[in-house]
């Protein structure tokens, strides 16, 4: 198991430096130079040439190349052109936010999915389960921009229960310890903070829940069928269980390696900065942090951030691939 | 009720639903399972004894199974009218089941410890050492010699034989007063089948514990029931004690289940099979239903159904126009 992870980790590096490879051409296959942004349209030719030569990007490729994965060797993610701040420093407030929403995001994708699907599978056929699947057929179908606007206009704008956009009352701050806020604001003990942070955040979740939700509702509802007509759930009742145990148990257990799949692929799918979700609702995420980055070409914070983002997709798939062995002990990892 | 009898199905109908259809597969079956016996159930591939037993327990799933005018006396309740608290309390506590794949019969996902503990707490309140001490006892008795590493392992980690084993001490675990075998050894291997069928006549022979043996293999009957029941198309054709049934068959199915079991001392050139096949349920048919596929088949056979008739004291009943006549009429006597 040690050796296998081990194993799985060093197999992650030529991923990742063929992320890297790809990330840098296609960022200067994008027309633009950082240069020309940064001094604007009425800068000279020389001023361009100059700042173009002070950046380094005057050099040829390989070596731009070589000196980024020089960097990178030394966990050193380079610097932004636009702010010249550290990017490994800057990117953290931006990350946590993305994790922070996707966090709370999968977990009611989760907790509602999941249990949709389970209580449609168990009593098939029934109103529930027909509600409950036209709704996931909505949920999947549904473009989240559309959904995140009627979201704010229902609930900010005509009733007024929550706020719009951002991810804190600006004239309230949190003092950030992990970024987290809703950690943050915990630790501190200000509850008027966190109520605050709740607030904000209610909205974008369940628009970024919506997909994942009804993804794992409608996956969760098919495997737990099939695996309801398995004879170890005929033994399972025939010992006198109740119909709860009998599927929160011994159905759930082995309905869950497909469904583990599933939450798995979303959440990668949701680090990667939901920028959608992350601009209308005004959240400072990495989604926002790496479109603004696009538009000034500020190669490195790209490179960089698409790294890390890479980084964890791949982390996520490992973490997913050793839980199923937890679950299920008939897989080994003995290559 | 008398008191010789632990199970009594008064009455059984059984149909299921199919497209706005109602097909019927069990037909007026009725009988009694006494205190101590071994019940041997045969019949061939869709004859209604899987779904009979399902019934007893309330397993069958329902849609599309429809249960009507139906009685099942387990002491002085109606399993039938009984609420599923009622059920849940006698599942697997006081009538107990095992099936035919002991492959798939255990949840892959748990230890053996896990699923035999889970019937023990359900339905006694121990303690964990206590319920663990019953479970390890019970897995010696059914001769799991090193019951303590089995509880650890996974059923992926047993062989079909062992894990037989296991589901033989998950229904023994709380002492049932019924034990229904829906053809336990039929996935089995012969060496591993005859070690199961003999645990299981001394199982019963020590507890008491009755057991009604679901089986297509009249060999397996002979080896170990008492009393016998034959079912054709869902329905009873013959019933009475493995003696008289053997000896003295009076249902022309029930000789050629006989005729067809392989016999090495009298070796034959050709296997001996029924013609024809079971009825599919549900194809509406006029006189007895196995008048298709009877050689003795009279006019009559073809118009009215045959009652069950008591032939001797002891219980042997049939149901056949020919019971008097059949006898003389083959010549392959037993
Ligand atoms: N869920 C179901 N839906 C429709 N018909 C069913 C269902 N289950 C059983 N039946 C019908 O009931 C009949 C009896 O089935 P059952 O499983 O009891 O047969 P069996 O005697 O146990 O046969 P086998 O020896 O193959 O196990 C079958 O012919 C089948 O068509
Ligand atoms: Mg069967």
């Amino acid at each position: 198991m040690f050796s296998y992870t081990t194993k799985r980790l060093f197999s992650l590096i030529p991923v990742l430096l063929g992320m890297t490879l790809v990330v840098f051409f296609i960022i200067r296959a994008i027309p633009g130079n950082p240069a020309q942004v940064i001094l604007g349209q009425r800068a000279t030719k020389e001023a361009i040439e100059a700042l173009t030569e002070q950046l380094g990007l005057n050099k040829a490729w390989y070596i731009q190349y070589f000196n980024y994965l020089k960097d990178l060797a030394h966990l050193d993610l380079g610097t932004s052109l636009r702010t010249k701040a550290e990017i490994s420093q800057e990117i953290f407030p931006y990350l946590a936010a993305t994790f922070e929403l996707t966090f709370v995001a999968m977990f009611i994708a989760i907790v509602v999915g999941v249990n949709a699907g389970i209580i449609s599978a168990w009593f098939s056929k029934s109103w529930f389960d027909y509600v409950a699947m036209l709704l996931a057929l909505v949920g999947i179908s549904l473009p989240i921009f559309w959904l995140g606007l009627m979201e704010q206009w229902t609930f900010s704008i005509q009733l007024g229960w929550l706020p719009t956009t951002g991810r804190e009352n600006v004239r309230n701050p949190v003092e950030a310890i992990t970024n987290l806020y809703l950690l943050d604001t915990l630790l501190r003990g200000r509850m008027d903070q966190f109520i605050d942070v709740v607030k904000h955040i209610i909205l974008p979740s369940f628009a970024l829940a919506t997909i994942p939700m009804a993804i794992l509702a409608r996956m969760t509802r098919s495997t737990v069928l099939e695996v309801m007509n398995a004879d170890y759930i005929r033994t399972a009742r025939a010992k006198g269980l109740k119909m709860f145990v009998v599927v929160y148990k011994h159905a759930l257990k082995n309905a869950f390696i497909p469904i583990l799949t599933v939450i798995g692929l979303q959440i990668g799918l949701l680090l990667g900065g939901a920028i959608l979700t992350e601009t209308i609702f005004g959240w400072p995420g990495v989604g926002r942090y790496l479109y603004d980055a696009i538009a000034y070409r500020d190669y490195p914070v790209i490179q960089s951030g698409v790294l890390i983002i890479a980084f964890f997709f791949v982390m996520i798939n490992l973490i997913v691939d050793l839980l199923y062995g937890f679950i299920d002990p008939r897989i080994k990892y003995t290559e | 009720m008398n008191c010789d009898n632990v199970l009594e199905i008064k009455r059984l109908n059984i149909s299921f639903m199919t497209d706005k259809k109602k097909i019927n597969a069990i037909n007026n079956v009725a009988f009694k399972i006494k205190k101590g016996e071994i019940l041997g159930l045969v019949g061939e591939s869709g004859s209604g004894k899987s779904i009979t037993s399902l019934s007893i327990l309330g397993l069958l799933p329902s849609p599309p199974a429809v249960i009507e005018e139906s009685e099942i006396l387990f002491h002085d309740l109606d399993l039938i009218q009984a609420s599923e608290q009622q059920m849940q309390k006698i599942r697997g506590n006081r009538i107990s089941m095992i099936f035919q794949e002991p492959m798939t019969s255990l949840n892959p996902l748990y230890t053996v410890g896990n699923q035999l503990l889970e019937s023990v707490q359900k339905h006694q309140s121990l303690s964990k050492s206590e319920a663990n001490d019953i479970c390890i006892h019970t897995l010696k008795s059914v001769g799991l010699a090193r019951a303590e590493a089995i509880m650890n392992e996974y059923p992926h980690q047993l062989s079909g034989g062992m894990r037989q084993r296991v589901m033989i001490a998950m229904a023994m675990v709380c002492q049932p007063e019924i034990l229904i075998a829906d053809e336990p050894t039929t996935a089995l291997d012969v060496t591993i089948q005859s070690q199961i069928l003999k645990l299981m006549k001394e199982l019963n022979e020590k507890t008491g514990t009755s057991v009604l043996f679901i089986t297509h293999d009249l060999g397996v009957v002979a080896e170990i029931c008492h009393r016998v029941i034959v079912m054709y198309g869902g329905r009873i054709v013959e019933e009475g004690s493995v003696l008289d049934v053997f000896k003295n068959p009076q249902h022309p199915y029930t000789r050629g289940l006989l005729k067809s079991v392989p016999d090495i001392r009298n070796k034959q050139d050709k296997l001996y099979a029924i013609p024809g096949s079971v009825p599919k349920p549900g194809s509406i048919q006029k006189g007895c239903y196995f008048a298709p596929r009877c050689e003795f088949a009279k006019d009559i056979c073809f118009e009215n159904e045959p009652e069950f008739v008591q032939l001797t004291e002891d219980g042997h009943r049939s149901r056949c126009f020919l019971n008097e006549n059949v006898g003389g009429a083959t010549k392959n006597d037993k």
